[in-house]
């Protein structure tokens, strides 16, 4: 630092009752700009859309009178709504725990040293960056039923000729979904886990090892609760994003064939934006973010945790 | 070490965990090697029964349609939005960060809310998002995105700088402060050099989310403003005869990422887990 910028630094704090108003004020007004833009992007719609969704607006009514709690009685009786939080339930509870498993295995291939490890850890981790859009896209072009090469390495190994409609037939929609889904982000549990292994107490590995523990047992009694907390914060924001997963879908079946991967976001997307149900997409909107406000509870309580 | 031609124990295994990790990274990264091969291939190699696993030699043609189209204006537009948001998010959420870390403003709770504000899922939000843009007419312009991106990533930058500025001992800016600097100058001239590898990380992740995004894109823009994720999705649909594009607009839209990741490679892990992992 300059002195000249010393000596400007020190006129300024000490100058006049301005100064010192700022001064004195100054973790006030540095939080104000970041608080009234999330305020005025985050905040205000919610309130407006909940006003919107005690209305009944639709695109052909723009009636603004209040309707009570009739569009979220109507939720209740919402049969594809209701099939919409089912497949994302179902997409979650497969993807999740084979996302962790296939993370956690990486890990443990790659927890000690060889060389050109950094090369591979840099290049196992490129899907898990990659636009989710993107990583559907390509899926999309790999399980072509013409020009894929999927069906082709499956038709070398079962020594005929497979014809999958990956996207289009009802039996392998939710695989396909999954492959894709599992293939982007099993590298992020494996990024995190990777860092918690490094992590864990060497010391206490290699006294269990002196006194003949099997790897299973050194992996129950130290490195599983070492690590559980790290676990615990990848399955929550993993889990967030799985509630809510959407671009990936959407690139791959559109939520087809019918509404048959329809997810809530895409449910709720075309309630909005194609059948223009203004106020009951609102009243859905609300549904999620109650869904949802349960698990970044939980998420929040373990970030704590593992801080 | 063991004479003869039986390799030891140790060898085996490290032989065995290369098979592996090479079994692995074919996994992950065919799909990539896939669409980046797809985008070098002319029309006759795309749509090849059975598939042909490498283009016959490398050409840009349909690189060449992308900028003769005029679709790279996507590429431009994600540009923008993603670097003026990202700037904005970087420069604000810094310095909140700076006061909920020093000061402790507002408690744990405005932390709380700040965080949640993070969780909540974007369809959620962008309906309502949607209803009040279309209120002001911000749908389909530069002003509308950059506003959101920026409120969309704020609560990250400001989780994650508060972490980093937690980091930075005390003593250097009560030294600072001593010396007769004020406030203000000790959070440009003596934290900010400080934090400046994990403020370059945070300002790349930011840059990638909005880069990445499709939802908010996709419900408020239109035809002016178009980012490259939307404009994928418009070779989707009907016919296929738009593959080479999509091939090509995915490798324009994904490299910046892998250089830019691969360059923040040491911060990844902090990066992606919001913190909550020192890698």
């Amino acid at each position: 630092m300059t002195i000249s910028a010393a000596l400007d630094g020190s006129k300024r704090s000490r100058s006049g009752r301005f100064g010192r108003m700022v001064e004195d004020r100054l973790p006030y007004l540095i939080v104000a700009p970041a608080i009234l833009i999330l305020l005025l992007v985050g905040l205000f719609p919610l309130i407006y859309s909940l006003i919107v969704s005690f209305q009944h607006i639709t695109m052909t009514d723009n009636d603004t009178s209040f309707v009570g709690f009739m569009n979220y009685a109507e939720l209740f009786k919402d049969a594809r709504l209701w099939a919409s939080l089912g497949h994302t339930a179902i997409i979650t509870a497969i993807a999740l725990p084979l996302e962790l498993l296939i993370g956690f295995l990486m890990a443990q291939l790659f927890i000690e040293r060889m060389p050109g490890r950094q090369l591979f850890v840099a290049l196992l981790v490129l899907p898990t960056v990659i636009s989710p859009i993107v990583a559907g896209a390509t899926w999309r072009l790999m399980f072509d039923v013409r020009f894929g090469p999927i069906g082709e390495i499956l038709s070398f190994f079962a020594g005929e000729p497979v014809r999958i409609l990956w996207t289009v037939n009802p039996y392998f929609v939710y695989p396909a979904i999954i492959i894709c889904e599992v293939w982007q982000w099993s590298p992020f549990m494996f990024l995190l886990l990777l860092a918690a292994l490094s992590n864990v107490d060497q010391s206490q590995l290699e006294a269990a090892e002196l006194d003949g523990a099997s790897y299973f047992r050194v992996l129950r009694a130290i490195v599983l609760p070492a690590i559980a907390p790290v676990i615990a914060v990848a399955c929550l924001i993993r889990g967030l994003d799985l509630v809510r997963i959407f671009d990936i879908i959407w690139a791959l079946t559109e939520g087809g064939p019918g509404s048959m991967t329809e997810t809530i976001s895409l449910y709720t997307y075309v309630q909005g934006f194609s059948q223009f149900e203004t106020s009951y997409t609102a009243a859905i909107a609300f549904l999620v973010i109650a869904l949802l406000t349960v698990i970044t509870t939980l998420v929040l309580k373990r970030m704590e945790l593992a801080r | 070490m063991r004479l003869g031609g039986v390799p030891s124990r140790k060898t085996r295994v490290l032989a065995l965990r290369y098979l592996g990790a090479a079994a692995l990274t074919l996994f992950f990264l065919f799909p990539v090697y896939w669409l980046f091969m797809i985008s070098f291939k002319t029309p006759d190699e795309i749509y090849h029964v059975p598939p042909l696993w490498v283009p016959s030699h490398i050409q840009f043609s349909n690189y060449y349609v992308l900028f003769k189209d005029g679709d790279v204006w996507a590429i431009a537009n994600s540009m923008i939005v993603a670097g003026v948001s990202s700037f904005f998010a970087i420069i604000l959420g810094t310095l909140c960060a700076y006061s909920l870390a020093r000061f402790n403003t507002g408690g744990d709770n405005l932390a709380m809310w700040i965080i949640s504000q993070r969780m909540i899922p974007p369809i959620a939000v962008v309906f309502p998002i949607f209803l009040v843009y279309v209120y002001f007419g911000l749908v389909d312009g530069f002003f509308g995105l950059v506003l959101l991106y920026t409120a969309f990533n704020l609560p990250y930058v400001i989780w994650m700088m508060r972490g980093y500025i937690v980091d930075v001992p005390l003593e250097l800016e009560e030294s600072a402060l001593v010396d007769g600097l004020s406030r203000w100058d000790v959070i440009w001239k003596v934290v900010f050099p400080m934090v400046r590898p994990g403020l370059v990380a945070t300002s790349v992740f930011t840059f990638v989310f909005a880069w990445n995004d499709f939802i908010f894109a996709l419900v408020l823009t239109r035809t002016e403003v178009i980012t490259f994720p939307v404009q994928l999705t418009h070779y989707f649909g009907g016919q296929s005869n738009f593959w080479a594009k999509i091939a090509a607009m995915s490798v324009l839209g994904t490299l910046p990422i892998f250089v830019a990741v691969t360059m923040m490679q040491r911060y990844l892990v902090r990066g992606i887990s919001l913190g909550a992992v020192k890698g």
